[in-house]
């Protein structure tokens, strides 16, 4: 294995863990609530209760670009190296997958693996097993 | 303060968290997920990072019967490990691997406008609606 030392973020990545971390215990110690993103995003489109909430959560996550804008400057740089096509059919994976598995890397990965579920622990090696593995088949055998 | 305001500064630090942190960046999550090639570990840190505050906060929670705002504590209590756990587990692993986008980072996208970003989260959003036909098949 070899590292990649020069894209390393060591501090950033976590303060930035610490925050998503914050953000997690905010929603749960203030609403009674789980920070998982694809379950409060789907209980909206399911009409589930609770979508004031659901709503504001999101529209929070939507608007955090534009008050990194003003409170920090301009944004880190992303890159979307996939193809609209790739795009598309990792985004419908990723949609049922997460709502079929009852949570995401935000439901099960953060927060189920702080509440020490056994549940959480099967989808996250579940879930990091499959992207460990598609990376190495796109990367190194088709690639 | 309101649940409903509460539940938006947690949506925006969860955000500004995923943007610091380099999640938000699918080319370094896939940078990560790239355990043969040029291996990036930055992502094993922001989970240490949210675990290790997350850690806590669940322990506090889970010893409470209602929020600080008076909400019920709706912590849950399934235990079985299903079929549709690892299946859409891992359905959801293969996606990721494949763009480096998860739903949080998803949004962040979205929210900076990225034509991209929007296109993803359109086929994240179907695909979420596409869960109750195939629910029906996985139990």
């Amino acid at each position: 294995m070899q590292i990649a030392w020069n894209s390393f973020t060591p501090y950033a990545s976590l303060a930035g863990g610490v925050l998503i971390g914050l953000a997690a215990a905010w929603l749960v110690l203030l609403n009674g609530r789980i920070a998982g993103i694809s379950g409060i995003v789907g209980g909206l489109l399911d009409r589930q209760s609770g979508w004031p909430w659901r709503l504001a959560f999101t529209g929070g996550l939507l608007l955090a670009p534009l008050a990194w804008l003003f409170a920090v400057g301009p944004w880190p740089v992303v890159r979307i190296e996939a193809s609209p096509l790739l795009l598309i059919v990792a985004g419908l994976l990723v949609g049922a997958g997460t709502r079929l598995a009852s949570g995401c890397t935000s439901g099960h990965g953060v927060c189920g693996l702080s509440r020490l579920s056994p549940r959480s622990l099967v989808a996250t090696l579940s879930f990091m097993g499959a992207g460990f593995a598609t990376v190495f088949l796109i990367r190194h055998v088709l690639g | 303060m309101s649940k409903i305001l509460s539940a938006f500064v947690a949506g925006l630090l969860f955000g500004l968290g995923l943007l610091l942190s380099g999640m938000a960046d699918p080319a370094k999550v896939s940078g990560f997920l790239d355990l043969a090639g040029a291996w990036d570990p930055s992502l094993a840190l922001v989970m240490a990072g949210a675990i290790g505050v997350g850690f806590s906060a669940f322990r506090v929670a889970g010893r409470r019967e209602r929020s600080l705002l008076g909400e019920p504590m709706s912590l849950p209590d399934t235990r079985a490990l299903t079929p549709r756990l690892v299946m859409g587990s891992l359905l959801f692993g293969v996606g990721w691997g494949l763009v480096g986008i998860c739903p949080g980072p998803a949004l962040v996208l979205a929210g900076m406008l990225s034509g991209k970003g929007l296109l993803f989260v359109a086929a994240m959003l179907t695909g979420m609606l596409l869960y109750h036909p195939l629910a029906k098949w996985v139990k």
